[in-house]
């Protein structure tokens, strides 16, 4: 029998549970997180399954269960969960980077001991799949961004970063489709809409789509 | 039909929220303060989850243009109809050409007006609230302003009233979870969560004595507080995963941040602790420079809470209908 790594599964107050691969970020366990989510969100006293990273939120009713037997059942659900690789569809995102669009392609490229363009070449060269969605809507937390490109979150969000923004920040990738917050670090801009509330799905990307970015401009 | 004749920056019509979709990054937005809203809508006769008027520290006016009956539940706003003063947590019918006005609390921060039948706007994702931070839903995404018209939806039977209207009692905290008023201190209740034990013993005995001061850079995503820096016993990096509101993030800052209705779905701050549901209306009603300390709860006792809440509001509307037949 595959030996299957125990998950870390913690309190979010008394109606949800945080179930977490150890290890770090990987697409066996995201597979898993996948599969588990289709199972789970079908129990009775399951409102919502919310997954991440290479993690899975289950927020259930309290007043119809314990956080005890959820959490039990969770346990066992990850060792038997072994999910499939993507058959998702491959999306396109056109980017203009650097300039005012990428205003921190500069930093970016100095902190990788690289030029703007071996950055943009780098990012764009790869291959991306939607590992979750969360933060904003239609955010997706992107895995394969070329660990050479990694740089850690800034310490101080920036207030406003415009929705469209091509950004990167530790090891993830990502595109916001909304003006927000953010604290990620920001490449360049895409036009392609990533979320409308009066579209039908509303949400662009999902979990096991693959994301190439193609480059429209590079303003260096 | 009610014409708004004033407004503030933070007005906006909420419901009880979007649910089923933080899987799409999409927030549940709702009533900050969802236990107001939800025996404003009682005492008009409306399910709880009807869409209101979210009024938040401002002066508003509004204008009656027809026999409607009103609710309004949440902070004391000195309201005002006609220059017949009402208190909070009151239903009273208001005939056309008369008019509400409502001030900044004195205490608290949210007043919340719900009329018969809901407010009447296209629902977006499954609600009609407001969903400020991303624009849209309620009144086209945006806070209410002067001139706008809010529609209701009918009511099937005729609601009959006290002349007067009537009231009921807001729902009683236990004593443990009052301070004195000029204290102006909101005791909640938190379960500690997953990264609790990272901290050191001083910054969690920290944590749960000090009395944290509401930031005036706080708003419907968060709640910023000020007080002693927070540092963990080493940095970790956590992979994104999805939060909910009530959960009191630590970041890189030492800063407690309590989420709460429009926060993002998914975060990679430390977790301290998580406010017990059945406290998270109590973070609607706390001001700018308002004091916030954390008591600690368990997974029981917050069930019992909610039971208790369920039970408040199960009492409401009992004397709501039988006023109602009076």
């Amino acid at each position: 029998m595959k030996h299957v790594s125990e998950p870390t599964i913690s309190a979010m107050g008394e109606a949800a549970l945080l179930c977490e691969s150890p290890r770090s970020s990987n697409d066996e366990d995201q597979f898993r997180v996948w599969e588990m989510s289709r199972i789970v969100e079908k129990w009775p006293y399951v409102r919502e399954t919310v997954p991440g990273v290479n993690n899975l939120l289950v927020i259930f009713d309290p007043q119809a269960v314990t956080a005890r037997e959820v959490h039990t059942a969770l346990r066992r659900v990850w060792s038997e969960a072994a999910g499939r690789a993507p058959a998702g569809r491959l999306i396109e995102v056109p980017v203009i980077y650097g300039g005012d669009d990428g205003f921190d392609l500069p930093e970016i490229a100095a902190h990788a001991g690289m030029t703007q363009a071996e950055v943009v070449a780098l990012h764009s060269g790869a291959e991306y799949v939607v590992y979750a969605i969360g933060a904003v809507p239609g955010f997706p937390y992107l895995a394969g961004l070329d660990p050479r490109l990694a740089k850690p979150r800034r310490n101080v969000p920036r207030v406003k970063v415009e929705g469209g923004a091509v950004m990167l920040a530790g090891v993830q990738a990502g595109i916001l489709p909304v003006t927000s917050p953010s604290g990620w670090h920001v490449l360049g801009r895409t036009s392609l809409s990533l979320f409308d509330p009066f579209a039908s799905p509303p949400v662009v990307l999902q979990p096991g789509d693959r994301v190439r970015f193609t480059v429209e401009e590079l303003k260096a | 039909m009610i014409e708004v004749l004033a407004s503030g920056p933070l007005v906006s019509i909420q419901d009880q929220g979007r649910s089923g979709l933080r899987r799409f990054g999409i927030s549940s937005a709702g009533a900050m303060d969802s236990l107001a809203l939800a025996v404003g809508n009682i005492l008009v006769g409306n399910d709880p989850g009807a869409a209101g008027v979210e009024i938040t520290a401002s002066n508003f006016r509004a204008l009656f243009c027809e026999n409607i009956a009103f609710a309004l539940s949440g902070a004391d706003g000195s309201a005002s109809l006609d220059g017949l003063d009402l208190p909070p947590d009151w239903v009273i019918g208001a005939r056309a050409g008369q008019e509400l006005s409502l001030r900044v609390p004195k205490k608290g921060m949210r007043v919340y007006m719900t009329v018969a039948g809901g407010i009447d706007v296209p629902e977006v994702l499954g609600s009609r609230s407001t969903d400020v931070k991303s624009g849209f839903g309620g009144m086209q995404g945006r806070s209410l302003v002067a001139g706008d018209r809010l529609q209701h939806f009918p009511r099937p039977d005729v609601i009959s009233l006290p002349p007067l209207g009537f009231g009921v009692k807001p729902f009683a905290l236990p004593n443990d979870l009052v301070e004195p008023d000029d204290r102006d201190v909101t005791l909640v209740r938190a379960i500690p969560a997953a990264q609790h034990d990272n901290f050191s013993s001083t910054a969690q005995s920290s944590f749960w004595s000090t009395d944290w001061s509401l930031r005036p850079d706080s708003n419907r995503m968060g709640l910023r507080l000020a007080g002693p820096e927070l540092m963990p016993l080493e940095h970790t990096e956590l992979l994104s995963h999805g939060i909910l509101p009530g959960v009191v993030q630590v970041p890189p800052s030492g800063q407690p941040i309590i989420q709460v209705s429009d926060a993002n779905t998914c975060g990679g701050y430390p977790k301290m602790a998580v406010v017990i549901g059945a406290d998270l209306w109590r973070l609607g009603q706390v001001r700018l420079g308002g004091k916030i300390r954390f008591v600690k709860a368990t997974q029981e006792s917050a069930v019992v809470a909610l039971a208790d809440q369920k039970a408040y509001l199960a009492r409401v509307a009992k004397a709501s209908r039988l006023a109602r037949r009076l």
